[in-house]
């Protein structure tokens, strides 16, 4: 047994040259991952409750004010709610699919954001492909909804999880060819090597060269993340409640819960892709450098992904819902022409040493 | 033992037993979840072996992609099971000659005598920062990058080629078209006319 122990440090001390199996560097890691997902889901909670603020305030209603000061306890009421509720589990459904389904959809939403760096050094884990597992992990998110649609017995949540399947590989593809882009100028799948490239000034960033590709980007994560405007995987006026109508209680708000992870996820991959990370906007800029050296390079990110965060929602409060077929064909013969189309620009702007990164 | 030799044989040990579950499993759905979990032990033993790139790849193509395309059509089909097991008996010996002798090829090809530990060493550890895609891009885009190219000629192929097989262009049907839908004004639709209404004859 102790010299499995001992194997099992040396492998770890391959790993993170740091670790030497005393107690306190397993706590340290222990630590480091709840850092992670104790305010990812506070911020979650919260995340709601801006929503049907911000919403709102642009529909001219009020939005929830009755639980605390000014509404602030609604997203706890709400949880608390959730959580006694009684889970309901369809006749002849399989049981086992059915509540594999929600674990299915969280622990990709959560797990993607290990490889996340926040600043220069803040991260939990820097893998040497952290952009390709980001895309690996967030793929495998599918399936929550697949075998939510499936294992429900049911026939809208059926045709809610055939339109999301279709929709999101659809999409990803979109995806990850405006990534690769991204790739081809900074030289790098380590995301913190994709934020260094983006040193020196927001003129330095990714979305002036990539312009075309951050619209498109930003649009395809709405997809994928199955916000409005494209929402028909829930799409209430066509399909009720979509995936999610049998589900009841905390399975539904673990939908939820990996629904609203994503989002701040995909939020977070536009900033640190197209928006220079952590970098902050007045670098290089005569006297505003200096003035705002002292503020951390988090904060810039938290502001940036913020804003995108904002995004979502005003977007959502703006578009009517798309039909099905245009949304796929917006991605087959709009999205997927066009990345192409950048990739060929891309190239030859890095092969004949043209273009404002250089 | 070691550490990581328990970790091999942990997912060996879900690898294969998730690949008989897949096999002998009679529900089509559940087959596929248990490829799934073939597919992602398969990804775990990669990355022991430092073939990160690999795996990663293996998790975003075939569990993100393929796998959803597999669960997709199986929830359209309409599977009789009845009609699956009714010539059973009668395909049995041939698939029994056919299991045999991939059987006995594989234990040929794959055998102790070609990948045994005195013929092909222990692959070496590296140090942390060995860049296990930095190293594959250099020899697919230098030593192999004219049979890398032929693949991407040959996948391109495929898909025109299934493209044009299932592209039918003589049938008459329903098409739109979006920017004729989103430059339609009003008068192009409505019109409006004026009508002389009768005069009242009562009261």
């Amino acid at each position: 047994m102790m010299a499995l122990w001992q194997s099992f440090v040396e492998l770890m001390h391959e790993l993170i040259p740091w670790f030497d199996g005393s107690i306190a560097t397993i706590l340290i890691i222990l630590i480091k991952a709840m850092a992670l997902v104790m305010p990812l889901m506070l911020v979650v909670a919260y995340f709601t409750y801006a929503e049907r603020k911000v919403i709102g305030y642009m529909q001219l209603r009020i939005g929830p004010n009755r639980v605390g000061p000014k509404g602030w306890l609604q997203p706890i009421a709400d949880a608390l709610k959730l959580m006694t509720k009684e889970i309901i589990f369809p006749t002849k459904a399989n049981i086992y699919l059915f509540l594999l389904a929600p674990i299915l959809a969280i622990a990709p939403a959560i797990a993607v954001w290990a490889v996340i760096p926040f600043d220069e050094g803040i991260y939990v884990a820097n893998l040497d492909i952290s952009l390709l597992y980001v895309l690996a992990i967030g793929s495998i998110g599918v399936y929550g909804i697949i075998l939510a649609g499936w294992a429900s017995n049911s026939k809208y949540p059926l045709l809610g999880a055939l339109r999301s399947a279709s929709l999101l590989v659809s999409y990803e593809i979109v995806i990850g060819f405006a990534v690769v882009t991204v790739v081809m100028i900074s030289g790098s799948v380590n995301l913190n090597d994709i934020v260094m490239a983006q040193k020196g000034g927001f003129w330095h960033w990714y979305w002036i060269p990539l312009f075309p590709m951050m619209i498109i980007f930003f649009i395809s994560a709405l997809v994928e993340t199955n916000r409005a405007p494209f929402d028909v995987v829930e799409g209430e006026s066509e399909i009720v409640g979509g995936t999610h109508v049998e589900y009841s209680g905390m399975t539904f708000a673990v939908f939820f819960l990996a629904e609203y992870a994503n989002m701040i996820l995909m939020a977070v991959l536009a900033v640190i892709l197209f928006f220079g990370g952590w970098h902050s906007p007045f670098e290089g800029v005569p006297y505003m450098e200096s003035m705002f050296t002292w503020v951390p390079g988090i904060f810039w990110l938290l502001a940036k992904t913020t804003f995108f965060m904002f995004l979502y929602l005003w977007i959502r409060a703006t578009f009517p819902r798309f039909r099905y077929d245009q949304i796929m064909r917006l991605s087959w013969k709009v999205f997927l022409p066009w990345t192409i189309v950048w990739i060929f620009v891309v190239a030859l702007m890095t092969q004949l040493k043209i273009g404002p990164w250089f | 033992m070691t550490f990581d030799q328990i970790l091999f044989y942990v997912f060996s040990f879900w690898f294969v037993a998730s690949s008989l579950a897949m096999i002998f499993s009679r529900n089509a759905a559940k087959a596929v979840l248990f490829l799934i979990l073939s597919f992602f032990s398969a990804a775990s033993i990669w990355i022991l072996l430092e073939a990160e790139f690999l795996a990663i790849i293996l998790i975003l193509v075939y569990v993100g992609a393929v796998m959803v395309l597999f669960l997709f059509v199986i929830k359209m089909l309409n599977i009789d099971k009845s009609t699956l097991r009714a010539k059973f008996t009668g395909y049995l010996p041939l698939g029994l000659i056919v299991a045999v002798i991939i059987i006995a090829e594989m234990t040929l090809v794959l055998g102790g005598n070609q990948f045994g530990l005195d013929v092909v060493s222990a692959p070496a550890r590296h140090a942390a920062d060995y860049s296990n895609i930095t190293v594959l891009a250099m020899q697919l885009y230098t030593t192999y990058v004219y049979p890398f190219e032929l693949a991407a000629v040959l996948l391109l192929l495929a898909i025109i080629a299934a493209i044009t097989l299932v592209h039918r262009n003589d049938v008459s049907r329903k098409k739109q078209s979006i920017s004729e839908q989103v430059s339609v004004q009003a008068k192009d639709r409505v019109r409006l006319v004026s009508i002389t209404s009768p005069k009242k004859e009562n009261k």
